[in-house]
C-alpha cells in the first residue's frame, strides 16, 4: 500500500494544526456556527442528532493492520467503543467530543490517516473496487491512479468550495464493483484499439434525490491526461454548476440541463487549453505503482489438500467458503470477506475488540492488509487456502464469519434516525426485522445474490435506488413510512429501481420484504437471478402480492 | 481602512463605484457593465482603475482590457460560493493578468490561503480585526500536492 513520505506527512500534520487552530477559534466565538461548519465538514465532522459524528477517510478502502489498531484506540478512548463502515468505504465515529477532534485527528496522523475532505461541498474521497489487484477479471490495478487523484484531490485550492460535494471511482475489472455509473465522475480502465491500456471517462451520474447513471464524454483517455482531464471536468463544474439550489447543484444536473453533447465541448475545450501543462509523466505513474506491488505470494500454495478436506468434513466451512470467500488470481489463495452484517448488529459496525483481533489476523493471514466495502464489509485479499480452516474458526469466534456476503442478509444499510439528523426513518431496527424474518439460512442461501439497501432518507447514503430491493424511510406527518423499490443495480448493466407502490408503516416493511423474496422463490425459472426475474416480469407480480390485501 | 496585499498590511485608497453612483477621483473600481459603458472616460481618469466582478460575471467579457485595468477585484456576496477561484486562476493561467487581484465581500480569513494559491494576491476582509488571523494563514501549509498559480 501507498507510504507517505515527508511531504505527505508534513501535509497531513499542517492540517490537524490548521483545525486544531479553527476549532479554538470557533469555541472562543470568533467563528460562526455557519462558517464553521464549511470548515469543519471539510475535516469530516458533522452534527448529528445527539453529538458530533467524524467520517474519516479510507483511501479506496485499503486499510492497514497499524491503522485498525489506531481506529480501535480511538473507538475505546474517544467513543463508545465502536465505528462504522460506510458505502463509501470510510470510517464513521458518533460519539466524539468536538474539543477532542483535533486529538483524533492527530492519532489518525501517526499512522497516515486523515478525516480530509470526507464530507462538505468538495472533492471527496476516491473510491475503487475492493478486490483491486486480486481479482480475476482486472485489466490492470486501478489503486494507483486513485492515489494520484488522492494526492491531487487533496486540499487542492481552487475546487474547494464547490456548488455541491463531488465522488471519483476509479475500477479495473470487467465487473464494476466501484458503482462507477452513479459518481460524479467513474472512470474505467479501458484498452483501445492500439492495445494501449487508458481510462472511459463518466461523467455526471450520481444517487441521492435524483439518481442518473452516469454517460461517456470521452470513451479513451490517455493516461498521462488524467489530471488534466480531471481539471477541465471540475472548473466547467465550479464556473457553471447551478448554486441557487442545493438540490440542483450536482454535477449531473448540470449535465441534464446542458445537454451531454454541449457540456462534453466546453469540457473539450477547456482540455485543450491546459492538457499540455498539467501532463501525467510515465515516470510518475511507475513510482506510485511500486507502491502497489503483489505481496510476496507462496508458490506452492496451490499444492495444499487440507482446504479441500476440510470442506467434505465441515459443512459450516464449506458454506462459508462458499458464500464468502472468491477465486484469487494466484492459485492457492482465496480473497475473503470478513462479513460485518451478524443478525444481531448494526450493519457495518465493528467494536473495539473486533478491530484490533482483525488486526491480529490480517498480520497472521493476509499480509497485514485490510480492505472495506462498498457493501459495508471487510476482506483479507490475500489468505492462502491452508489457512482458510483456522481463519473461519477465528472469524466465526469474533461474529464476523456470517455466511452471508451477497445475499438478502447483507444489507446495506445508513446509521438512519437512530444517529442521523437528516434521517426521516430508522433504518438499523428495519435491518435487525428482516434479519429476525428470514433467520433460515439455507432459505437464505437458496435466494442467491439478493442485495437489499435502506436509507433513512432522500438523501440515499446507502444507494437506496440501486439495491435490487430498495428501500427508503420517509416522514408522513411525523410517523415513519417506507417506499420499496425493485429492480435496481449499480453493477454493469446500472439501473434505477422501479417504486413498488404506496409507502408501506413500518411495522409492515419485514413481511413485505419477505413476501416479496416468497414471489421470487415461487416464480423463478431454474437458476433466474432475483434481479433476472424482476427484469423479465416486472413489477406487478410482486405488487399484486404486496398489496393484494388492499 | 486596512487590507493585505503581498503579504502586508497596508492602508488601502480604491473605493468601488457602484452603478447609478457619479464617478469620482482617486482610486477606482466599476462593474464590467460600467467599464464597457464608460470605457473612454475611465481610460481618462484622474487616479487607478478597476473592475469589480461578481461570481456571475465571465473572466473573458473583460479579458482584452486586461492591460487597461490595474485592479481586478473578485466580490464574495457569500463564501461558500467559488467561482471566483476559477477566476482567479483564469486571470493568472489563461490571462497572464499580473496586476493585482483582491479578494472582497464575504469570504473567510479561513480561505485566503487556497485564495492566495490560485493567484489573489490582495485581500479586503468583512473585518479589519481578522487581518492578522488571515496574514497568518497565509503560512498554514509549507507543502502542496498540485501546481495552480503559486
Amino acid at each position: 500500500m501507498y507510504q507517505y513520505n515527508e511531504d505527505d506527512q508534513t501535509l497531513i500534520e499542517e492540517r490537524v494544526a490548521q483545525f486544531r487552530r479553527q476549532t479554538e477559534r470557533f469555541l472562543k466565538g470568533e467563528i460562526s456556527d455557519d462558517q464553521f461548519r464549511a470548515l469543519r465538514l471539510m475535516n469530516g465532522v458533522y452534527i448529528q442528532t445527539h453529538s458530533p459524528m467524524l467520517r474519516i477517510a479510507g483511501p479506496y478502502g485499503l486499510l492497514s493492520s497499524k491503522q485498525f489498531r489506531k481506529l480501535a484506540h480511538i473507538a475505546r478512548e474517544y467513543d463508545k467503543g465502536y465505528c462504522h463502515f460506510t458505502t463509501r468505504q470510510n470510517i464513521q465515529f458518533n460519539w466524539p467530543q468536538l474539543e477532542r477532534i483535533p486529538d483524533i485527528l492527530e492519532e489518525l496522523a501517526s499512522v497516515q490517516m486523515h478525516a480530509i475532505q470526507t464530507s462538505g461541498n468538495c472533492l471527496r474521497n476516491t473510491t475503487s473496487d475492493h478486490l483491486a489487484g486480486v481479482c480475476t477479471d482486472e485489466l490492470e490495478d486501478p489503486r494507483p491512479y486513485c492515489e494520484i487523484i488522492r494526492q491531487w484531490t487533496t486540499l487542492h485550492p481552487e475546487f474547494a468550495y464547490l456548488p455541491r460535494k463531488f465522488k471519483i471511482a476509479v475500477s479495473g475489472a470487467k465487473l464494476d464493483r466501484a458503482a462507477t455509473q452513479f459518481h460524479d465522475i467513474g472512470l474505467h480502465l479501458v484498452k483501445n484499439d492500439a492495445g494501449e491500456i487508458g481510462f472511459q471517462v463518466l461523467v455526471g451520474g450520481g444517487l441521492g434525490r435524483t439518481p442518473i447513471i452516469g454517460q461517456v464524454i470521452r470513451p479513451y483517455l490517455e493516461k498521462k491526461h488524467l489530471l488534466s482531464y480531471l481539471e477541465a471536468i471540475l472548473r466547467i463544474y465550479n464556473l457553471y454548476g447551478r448554486r441557487d439550489n442545493k438540490y440542483k447543484a450536482r454535477i449531473k444536473i448540470l449535465v441534464k440541463e446542458t445537454g451531454l453533447e454541449k457540456f462534453t465541448q466546453l469540457v473539450e475545450k477547456e482540455w485543450q487549453l491546459i492538457k499540455d501543462k498539467l501532463e501525467l509523466s510515465a515516470e510518475r505513474i511507475e513510482a506510485i505503482k511500486t507502491q502497489f506491488t503483489p505481496p510476496a505470494y507462496d508458490s506452492n500454495a496451490a499444492e495444499d489438500t487440507s482446504f479441500a478436506q476440510h470442506q467434505q468434513e465441515n459443512q459450516a466451512f464449506a458454506t462459508w467458503v462458499k458464500h464468502n470467500t472468491l477465486h484469487h488470481k494466484v492459485p492457492g489463495y482465496r480473497i475473503t470477506f470478513l462479513s460485518l452484517k451478524a443478525p444481531d448488529s448494526p450493519p457495518g459496525d465493528m467494536t473495539d475488540t473486533q478491530l484490533d483481533a482483525v488486526a491480529d489476523l490480517a498480520d497472521q493471514y493476509s499480509f497485514g492488509l485490510i480492505r472495506s466495502t462498498h457493501r459495508q464489509n471487510l476482506v483479507f485479499a490475500d489468505v492462502r487456502q491452508v489457512e482458510l480452516f483456522s481463519l473461519w474458526q477465528k472469524l466465526d469466534a469474533l461474529k464476523l464469519a456470517t455466511p452471508n456476503i451477497g445475499t438478502v442478509t447483507d444489507i446495506i444499510c445508513c446509521p438512519g434516525l437512530d444517529f442521523c439528523s437528516l434521517a426521516n426513518a430508522g433504518s438499523i431496527g428495519i435491518a435487525k426485522e428482516i434479519n429476525e424474518a428470514l433467520d433460515d439460512m439455507d432459505y437464505i442461501h437458496d435466494i442467491g445474490d439478493v442485495k437489499i439497501n435502506m436509507s433513512g432518507c432522500m438523501n440515499g447514503c446507502a444507494h437506496q435506488s440501486v439495491g435490487h430491493i430498495g428501500i427508503l424511510g420517509v416522514d408522513k406527518k411525523g410517523v415513519e413510512w417506507y417506499q420499496l423499490t425493485l429492480g435496481g443495480s449499480s453493477e454493469n448493466e446500472a439501473a434505477i429501481g422501479e417504486r413498488l407502490g404506496p409507502a408501506v408503516a413500518k411495522d409492515q416493511v419485514a413481511k413485505v420484504v419477505t413476501t416479496i423474496l416468497d414471489v421470487y422463490v415461487k416464480q423463478r425459472l431454474d437458476d433466474e437471478s432475483f434481479l433476472d426475474m424482476v427484469k423479465r416480469v416486472g413489477i406487478t407480480p410482486f405488487k399484486e402480492e404486496v398489496y393484494a390485501d388492499n | 481602512m486596512q487590507i493585505i496585499k503581498d503579504k502586508q498590511i497596508i492602508d488601502d485608497s480604491w473605493s468601488y463605484i457602484s452603478d447609478d453612483a457619479e464617478l469620482k477621483a482617486g482610486d477606482i473600481s466599476v462593474s464590467p457593465a460600467r467599464w464597457n459603458k464608460d470605457k473612454q472616460q475611465l481610460l481618462h481618469h484622474d487616479g487607478k482603475v478597476g473592475v469589480r466582478l461578481e461570481p456571475s460575471d465571465s473572466v473573458d467579457d473583460i479579458a482584452e482590457d486586461l492591460k487597461e485595468i490595474e485592479l481586478i477585484e473578485l466580490n464574495f456576496p457569500a463564501f461558500a460560493d467559488g467561482r471566483a477561484f476559477s477566476h482567479a486562476w483564469l486571470l493568472r493561467n489563461r490571462y497572464q493578468y499580473t496586476g493585482e487581484i483582491r479578494a472582497t465581500g464575504h469570504y473567510m480569513p479561513d480561505q485566503v490561503f487556497y485564495l492566495s494559491r490560485v493567484g489573489i494576491n490582495a485581500f479586503n476582509l468583512e473585518k479589519t480585526e481578522d487581518l492578522p488571523v488571515a496574514l497568518s494563514t497565509l503560512s498554514d501549509f509549507t507543502v502542496s500536492y498540485q501546481k495552480s498559480t503559486n
